[in-house]
């Protein structure tokens, strides 16, 4: 009951705030509905018991990248809206009849996957050593999915360089 | 109805997919194009982490640490690449980002 409570509650915001995203004509208005989006689905991890993911989804989405599009978009100072200039071999109605294509799509996989037998094929995780979401998941981290985790901080370096470079006034 | 499936939330990342997919394709400005791929790469983390609480499997939470690495980065990148455009051309309308095209 409280469960669906909260994923009810939670959902609406998620979808309400995300349609904001996309639909707010203004640029500073769309970076505020995304924190807020992003701090629902924060939310929703710690319904899931993912307790680790949801301060990463703060510390990293709502705190970190979304400081980073503000900067932007303090940086960019428009003249003149975007959306004034518009390119006549521009098809925004496909681009409408696409994506509900694709949300078609995606609900016919959805329909299928679950109106089948449900697969009793689920691999519980090995028993740990520790006990504890953040405990568990920096055990599997530092184990199994080592060599993952060091190549994901050498692309984060390679990201890192590469803005640098970009951002500098003369390329 | 009242009891909440991994279906349900499946559903909801489809939608939220779907919200994304949208903002891409029908918004003219850059930005808000990023951040409508920031909301897609959320709704494959719900997914992801929707049936790791299925399955009881942390697997799904490891590979959700690896999906917003790479959003950093990505946003990063994307995001200084947008600043160098806009330092030469003065636009954040991708209609007139062109100048590639042939």
């Amino acid at each position: 009951m409280a469960e669906a409570l909260a994923f009810y509650t939670l959902s609406i915001l998620i979808l309400g705030l995300g349609v904001a995203v996309i639909t707010t004509p203004k640029t500073v208005h769309s970076v505020v509905f995304l924190v807020l989006n992003f701090l629902c689905v924060a939310a929703l991890y710690v319904v899931l018991q993912a307790e680790f993911l949801a301060v990463i989804q703060i510390l990293v989405y709502a705190g970190g990248i979304v400081v980073l599009y503000l900067f932007v978009v303090m940086l960019v100072n428009l003249k003149r809206q975007p959306e004034e200039h518009q390119d006549p071999r521009r098809l925004a109605k496909v681009g409408l009849v696409l994506s509900g294509a694709v949300l078609v799509e995606l609900a016919a996989i959805v329909v299928y996957s679950y109106g089948r037998e449900p697969s009793s094929v689920s691999a519980p995780s090995p028993a740990f050593p520790v006990q504890g979401n953040i405990e568990e998941l920096g055990w599997l981290l530092y184990t199994d999915y080592l060599i993952p985790f060091e190549v994901a901080s050498v692309l984060l370096l390679v990201a890192m360089v590469g803005a640098i470079i970009l951002a500098r006034r003369e390329l | 109805m009242l009891e909440i499936t991994t279906a349900h939330y499946t559903i909801l990342s489809a939608a939220l997919f779907s919200i994304g997919v949208i903002g891409v394709l029908v918004r003219r400005n850059i930005i808000i194009i990023f951040m409508a791929i920031e909301l897609m790469l959320n709704a494959v983390n719900i997914n992801l982490v929707a049936h790791a609480e299925q399955l009881q499997n942390l697997i799904g939470q490891v590979f959700v640490v690896f999906v917003i690495a790479v959003a950093a980065a990505e946003a990063a990148v994307g995001l200084g690449i947008l600043l160098a455009f806009y330092r030469n051309k003065e636009t954040v309308n991708i209609d007139e980002m062109n100048v590639m095209r042939w």
